[in-house]
């Protein structure tokens, strides 16, 4: 069954043609898995290096003279520091104090940042910041325009620059910070290279042309067979974010979670003034009555929804949760009172009416040796 | 997915895509290679303890892959004489081998007639739409 209001990123049929079984998500069809499957591609993406469609994620351009300070008003992390080449992840707050999104803002230019936005989120993000801004500051959206290929993995950086020309002749991606962002030629297609990613391994995000997708999409592909690249689908992504413990919006936090008891405090910058900042500075300092936490179970995986018990009550809420291929133990998030957050803490999850027992335990699952 | 999955001829199945092996009183249950390939990565097999009982079509026990859990339904009805150990230690021999070292239970046959209300291997193969259509349902 086709669904006629879904989409497609223009990288489609490519995924048709590796065999993906292709979802809906976030309003597109998206390929879950390739025939490798689930495990193997997470796996190879830890060992090796993998290709992702990001093509449904939104990118919002604001520019003008004041854009990074009107930016730094609207996010939560410190944007006015940023210098160009340079990216931040931070929560778009409502002025609750509960988080609306959460981004990546990278400075283009002296007065151009772009801000990369879950794809569920783009017609309220684009409400969010078009009406805060200024008069001097424009937003454009071009999410439909604008393709995105993320290569993550221990050889990301070897694969990409292959098929990468900078500006700056010799130079390579390879010496790209974490978090920088540069222009670049990828497969001959203008383009930005930002070294970010959501798997926790290193990696890059390859902004293009949605026409140009295609082309750089197979010369990555072509570039990776030799050094194990695989393309990777929705599934590896969630269960390779979550060891990471980096948050799904939708899932960890929406507009009914507040960054502090979300661990998301690290990304407010309290010394300054940005929309939101009062209700979380104010969380803050009372100390929040419950706080998302890392729970191992044995005996079934704790999924999205499903209730913590402890004393034999309802006391919390699963809010992600699967098998880490890596870990290799069935891995969640959950919302619990504060009294029961600290490690080692014992609970349950109500799984298919059993109580299953569970642990709290330190975040992120799974850390990259440095 | 694409390509065939295997349906083994000598054996029965329900169209809940698990599949029964008799032999003499008891029998062996397990689910298709085409369950499997629907499910992907299996990381979780729940049965039933040794000396329940199980009833034609109700849930026995869930497998889990990385996406998602599924029931799993008895494809007779009987007492459980054995579970498979080595799956609940190795979830993934349900993938790799479904019909083989991924079985499920052994059961007591408790009623030889369920098993004739089973599919044969061709109307199976028509149930997961793997051959030119015999009739249909």
């Amino acid at each position: 069954m086709t669904d006629a209001s879904l989409r497609r990123t223009p990288l489609y049929d490519e995924h048709v043609g590796l065999g993906a079984k292709i979802v809906p998500f976030a309003g597109f069809e998206l390929p879950i898995h390739y025939p490798t499957g689930i495990v193997t591609e997470h796996r190879t993406v830890r060992s090796a290096a993998g290709i992702f469609d990001l093509s449904h994620m939104g990118e919002l351009h604001v520019t003008g003279p004041g854009a990074l300070a009107a930016l730094d008003h609207l996010v939560s992390s410190d944007i006015a520091a940023l210098a160009v080449g340079q990216a931040r992840y931070g929560l778009l707050c409502n002025e609750r104090g509960t988080i609306v999104d959460d981004v990546i803002v990278y400075r283009l230019r002296e007065d151009e940042a772009l801000v990369v936005v879950n794809a569920s989120n783009i017609a309220k993000d684009r409400a969010h910041i078009a009406a805060r801004l200024g008069s001097e500051v424009k937003l454009d959206d071009r999410s439909d325009a604008t393709a995105l290929v993320a290569v993550q993995g221990p050889r990301a950086a070897v694969i990409l620059s292959a098929v990468t020309e900078l500006e700056v002749r010799e130079a390579s991606i390879e010496a790209l910070p974490p978090f920088g962002v540069t222009a670049a030629r990828v497969a001959g297609a203008r383009a930005i290279v930002a070294r970010t990613g959501y798997t926790g391994e290193d990696g890059f995000e390859v902004f293009v042309d949605a026409d140009r997708a295609v082309a750089v999409w197979s010369r990555i592909i072509a570039a990776g067979a030799a050094l194990g690249l695989l393309p990777i689908g929705l599934g590896a992504r969630d269960t390779l974010r979550l060891e990471a413990r980096f948050s799904l919006y939708g899932n960890d936090i929406d507009e009914t979670t507040g960054p502090i008891e979300a661990g998301l405090g690290w990304t407010c910058k309290l010394d300054k003034d940005f929309v939101g900042r009062e209700a979380i500075a104010a969380a803050k300092a009372t100390g929040p009555e419950r706080k998302l936490v890392g729970l191992i179970t044995d005996g079934g995986i704790a999924r999205h929804g499903h209730a913590v018990i402890a004393g034999g009550e309802i006391v919390g809420l699963v809010t992600s949760g699967t098998y880490g291929p890596t870990v290799q133990r069935n891995i969640a998030l959950a919302y619990v009172p504060a009294a029961l957050a600290k490690v080692g803490t014992a609970v349950a999850v109500r799984i298919r009416d059993r109580d299953v027992p569970a642990k709290v335990v330190k975040t992120p699952f799974w850390k990259r040796s440095a | 997915m694409s390509g065939m999955s295997a349906v083994p001829d000598d054996l029965r199945y329900s169209k809940e895509h698990e599949w029964v092996r008799a032999d003499g009183e008891t029998a062996l249950v397990g689910i298709t290679a085409f369950a499997q390939e629907q499910l992907g990565d299996v990381v979780f097999v729940e049965l039933p303890e040794k000396g329940s009982t199980v009833r034609q079509h109700a849930s026995f026990g869930v497998v889990e892959s990385v996406k998602a859990a599924s029931d799993v339904y008895a494809p007779i009805s009987g007492e459980v004489l054995e579970r498979n150990v080595k799956v609940i230690e190795k979830p993934e021999l349900v993938n790799t081998d479904p019909y083989g070292d991924g079985w499920m239970l052994r059961i007591r046959i408790a009623d030889r007639g369920e098993i004739g209300q089973l599919l044969s291997p061709t109307d199976y193969r028509a149930h997961i739409g793997e051959s030119p259509a015999s009739g249909g349902d």
